[in-house]
């Protein structure tokens, strides 16, 4: 496909954009996966990127916390700017980009520890020690992730004794356990039943209140029911990126309509 | 297979979502047919003083009631699959259109029971607004469906300000039919008739435009109900 301006990247109003890329490119190898992204994404709503398999809209994701740094071979030009600033630039320490940006994953990772250890382990990492403080924290963040009054009694368990659905809301208590300004889901509920699945659409919703989150979901459905705004990546590229009502009942250009139809993909 | 690869494949099998929303507008188009047909009859049993067909179109109103009931079941088995961007807009469109066709189909029924009363007397005046009047109406009816069959949102804003053109005569025709009731009260039943069956045919119009905004709708995502503004927008 040839590349094209984008009409409706542009289109967005985005008063506030909290992360934004600039004629982004990444290679695997020789291999392209980001072919010039530009986009803006704004302060505390929900973005969802769409797509099919190798679209890009993973490794997009992955380039906002420099999770693509830990891969070989991996090259990247243009810019991505968090807060205005070059998140590439030489100067940056990744560890404090990550936790001003935090990541949720498809496949809940619970350290084998306690469900409190698995909370307070990235505020230790910090220097934090008060215990009186790190039991607040614990709370804080596993009532933010609307788990508190289900593991309140049983806070040093195992976290590997929670069912899935409960492993995936501790992962996003953990990951906002040290107050980022943004959260990347990457598919954060595709391994969950609907109960919970429903649970975190729920929490997304809350979450958005206090943070700016990315999420990547295969699940069009799911995007409609939790995101702002909605961007559609085919091959590398961003296609459309909208309103996310404009997205799914509207899109202008024929190809996220064949996408979102179902008529390919 | 490559998404390039699956894309072509799709392109040249409909597959089983295409051909359910096929059939659907298949049984929307049949329905419309029915509709159509039934204020033609309407009208001729009116000119023609047909009791005979003006009792048929009663018994043609249960078709198109089963057909609303049927294609709502469709729409409904469609919405259940969270159909999304065009599909999503053709599934309600569908809901909505086949809703008019039945209200148009109620219309035929009430134009035929007040031709059955109407035949019962002798006629108090040649009719020569009331066709005119059915046949810029049923115009705009074929229309907007021949608009829906072919996407195409022009042809259904052109065919919008026409019902102001059905509007007029339905209001002069009052007018008349009210100076007949006041020379003569002996004809204020046959007044009357007439006047129901002016404003049957007046709401057919508006169902006609309804349809017209709904398969813009359709074709351009663009909701342009009460707005005149839009419309002007083509």
């Amino acid at each position: 496909m040839s590349p094209s301006p984008n009409p409706t990247t542009s289109a967005v109003p985005l008063p506030s954009p909290i992360v934004e890329t600039r004629n982004l490119h990444l290679w695997y190898g020789t291999t392209p996966a980001l072919r010039g992204v530009s986009l803006s994404i704004r302060e505390k709503v929900v973005t969802a990127f769409i797509g099919p398999s190798g679209c890009g809209k993973s490794t997009l994701l992955r380039c906002f916390n420099r999770m693509n740094d830990l891969i070989d071979r991996v090259r990247i030009e243009g810019e991505c700017l968090i807060g205005g600033e070059n998140i590439y630039a030489p100067e940056i320490d990744v560890i404090e980009l990550r936790k001003r940006v935090g990541m949720v994953f498809q496949r809940s990772n619970p350290f084998p520890k306690s469900i409190f250890e698995n909370i307070a382990y990235g505020c230790r990492l910090q220097g934090l020690k008060d215990r009186h403080e790190l039991h607040d924290i614990v709370e804080r963040s596993l009532r933010g992730a609307a788990l508190w009054d289900e593991v309140k009694d049983r806070l040093h368990e195992s976290a590997l004794s929670l069912s899935g659905g409960q492993q995936q809301r501790l992962c996003i208590a953990r990951a906002i356990a040290i107050q980022p300004e943004i959260i990347l889901m990457d598919e954060p509920a595709s391994a969950l039943d609907p109960i919970a699945t429903a649970r975190v659409e729920e929490l997304i919703l809350e979450l958005k209140r206090d943070y700016t989150i990315v999420i990547v979901t295969h699940n069009m459905q799911q995007a409609t029911r939790i995101s702002d705004y909605t961007a559609f990546f085919y091959l590398g590229e961003l296609i459309e990126y909208n309103e996310t009502n404009r997205i799914f009942t509207n899109p202008a250009i024929k190809r996220t309509e064949d996408y979102v139809t179902g008529r390919f993909g | 297979m490559s998404p390039v690869d699956s894309a072509n494949f799709m392109d040249k099998h409909p597959t089983h979502h295409e051909q359910e929303l096929a059939f659907l507008k298949d049984r929307l188009l049949l329905m419309a047919g029915h509709a159509e047909g039934s204020v033609n009859n309407a009208i001729r049993a009116l000119m023609e003083r047909d009791d005979a067909l003006a009792r048929q179109i009663k018994e043609d109103d249960q078709v198109i009631d089963n057909f609303e009931i049927e294609i709502d079941d469709l729409c409904l088995r469609q919405l259940a699959r969270a159909p999304l961007a065009s599909d999503l807009r053709f599934i309600t469109v569908a809901m909505k259109i086949s809703r008019d066709l039945e209200r148009i189909g109620d219309e035929a029924t009430t134009i035929s029971r007040r031709v059955l009363e109407l035949n019962c007397e002798p006629q108090l005046k040649p009719y020569i607004d009331i066709p005119r009047m059915a046949r810029l109406a049923l115009d705009m009816l074929k229309e907007a469906l021949d608009a829906f069959v072919s996407r195409d949102s022009k042809q259904a804003r052109l065919l919008i300000p026409r019902d102001k053109e059905v509007d007029a005569i339905h209001k002069q025709l009052q007018r008349e039919l009210v100076s007949y009731m006041i020379e003569r009260p002996s004809t204020i039943t046959r007044a009357l008739n007439l006047m129901t069956i002016s404003k049957a045919i007046e709401r057919i119009a508006d169902h006609a435009t309804n349809i017209a905004e709904e398969v813009v709708f359709n074709c351009e995502g663009r909701d342009i109900r009460h707005s005149a503004a839009a419309l002007l927008k083509a």
